[in-house]
């Protein structure tokens, strides 16, 4: 196991031999309660004597806020977007992921390539392509990916934030001019990519409308039989 | 997201070459020549987009960037360019004229240890060049040119990321010559059309001239109102 897998190649420079860590990714859309449970499995990590690393879409140093008044515009192309988030994520990965994995760390990914190439398949972008720029990632040691129903998904986001966030509702698309409508309409659209990713990638589905405490538990337990493998078994 | 190669009108012109080439100084002949015939003509520069500048900028004055981050933000500068000025301005019948196009892209992120493959696909969306201008000097004529400006080479400009050496000007005289290796590779791939940069200005002007008036009608491209 202590060899890590690139889906094509790793970025020049990266030894894959050399990464003794753990991948674990958390996917799931907004609201699903992504965050929650990485703060839970952070601590739980922790306390059984498992250094933590944490990483997440747009957190980089490099474009994270050139992206970010980007998008207070909504003056870049889809192709200009694709490309900013890329940047990102592999300023991330390199900078990150790739030096946690490298001391031994668990690091747990709030969201990957798969959240960044779904939003962009929705917008029309090549699938052909976007496995090509996001090529050169870590294949994750695990996927999670936490599944709300419908009218959970509903019910939380109107919670959460009281209105709808532009993006999330893909209000960019044209889709309609109804805001509801138009979130209906692209999380739909979002949910059939990540369905299809989640076949071609194996994630492990996760409900996710179960207390947090129940979810918790449910990846704990695939976490549990894994850590040992990897790192007891292993002897990383 | 898909090319669309059947709508371009226009016709794209790319010049290419090492820094130290003369390559400047025979694109403001092209567009000087092009716009005294009238012909409808937009000129445009690598790494030049004002959205991506900051983060480009930034970048490299922390050295943060590796050779993946630094080929996505040309990459992404390139994408910003590309399909909100160069295509469509070629759509709409104009001569496109581009100071480095994807190939600058290939030789130095190439030389920076990027796949060919990964970048080709990366640029897969560009259209490729009705003609492509490759001024080739020999590699000390080129450096002695750079030199003897006294230049203050700039971290990345120099290749100093790839530690060839730790006097910045022999890490700039490793890098260009890596960098002419590459570009001597596409030569036959693209097409490109070599131009021999020890020549005399006029002479080689004259050249570029006669190849670009033999690949592209120009007469199509000069305006009807007269301006």
């Amino acid at each position: 196991m202590s060899e890590k897998k690139f889906y094509r190649q790793p970025p020049p420079g990266v030894n894959p031999k050399k990464l003794p860590g753990l991948l674990v990714v958390i996917e799931g859309t907004d609201s699903s309660g992504r965050s929650t449970q990485i703060g839970l499995l952070a601590s739980w990590l922790e306390q059984k004597g498992y250094a933590v690393a944490q990483a997440g879409l747009k957190r980089s140093q490099l474009v994270g806020e050139a992206l970010e008044e980007a998008k207070k515009g909504n003056v870049l192309s889809p192709r200009t977007m694709s490309l900013f988030y890329a940047t990102d994520f592999y300023d991330q990965l390199e900078n990150r992921i790739i030096s946690a994995l490298r001391a031994g760390y668990v690091v747990l990914a709030d969201r990957y390539i798969f959240t960044l190439m779904v939003r962009d398949i929705v917008r029309g972008a090549d699938k052909d392509w976007l496995k090509s720029l996001y090529s050169m990632a870590v294949v994750p040691d695990v996927t999670f990916y936490l599944h709300l129903s419908w009218r959970a998904l509903v019910e939380r986001t109107m919670k959460t934030y009281s209105n709808l966030d532009y993006w999330e509702s893909g209000m960019d698309l044209g889709l309609s001019r109804d805001w509801f409508d138009s979130f209906s309409k692209y999380q739909r659209k979002v949910r059939t990519e990540f369905g299809k990713l989640a076949k071609e990638y194996k994630f492990i589905e996760i409900d996710a409308n179960h207390p947090v405490e129940e979810t918790n538990r449910e990846i704990k337990s695939h976490l549990e039989a894994m850590l040992e493998k990897h790192y007891i078994n292993g002897k990383q | 997201m898909k090319k669309e190669t059947n709508q371009i009108k226009g016709k794209l012109i790319a010049v290419e070459g090492l820094d130290g080439s003369g390559k400047s100084t025979q694109i403001h002949l092209v567009h000087q020549w092009l716009v005294g015939l009238g012909c409808r003509l937009f000129f445009t520069e690598w790494n030049s987009s004002d959205l991506v500048k900051e983060a480009t900028k930034k970048g490299k004055k922390r050295q943060l960037l590796t050779p993946t981050t630094f080929s996505l933000i040309h990459a992404t500068d390139f994408a910003d360019r590309y399909e909100r000025q160069i295509l469509p301005m070629l759509k709409g019948g104009y001569i496109v004229l581009c100071d480095r196009y994807i190939f600058t892209s290939f030789a130095r992120d190439g030389v920076r240890g990027c796949d060919g493959g990964w970048l080709k696909k990366l640029y897969g969306f560009a259209a490729i060049p009705d003609a492509t201008l490759y001024f080739r000097v020999p590699l000390p004529e080129a450096l002695a040119r750079i030199m003897s400006g006294r230049p203050n080479l700039k971290y990345f400009e120099a290749g100093m990321d790839m530690k060839y050496s730790d006097d910045i000007n022999q890490s700039f005289e490793i890098f260009q010559g890596k960098i002419m290796g590459k570009y001597d590779q596409m030569v036959t791939e693209y097409g490109f059309r070599v131009i021999d940069a020890t020549r005399n200005i006029p002479s080689q002007q004259d050249e570029v001239r006669k190849y670009i008036a033999g690949k592209i009608d120009l007469a199509q491209y000069m305006k009807k109102d007269g301006r």
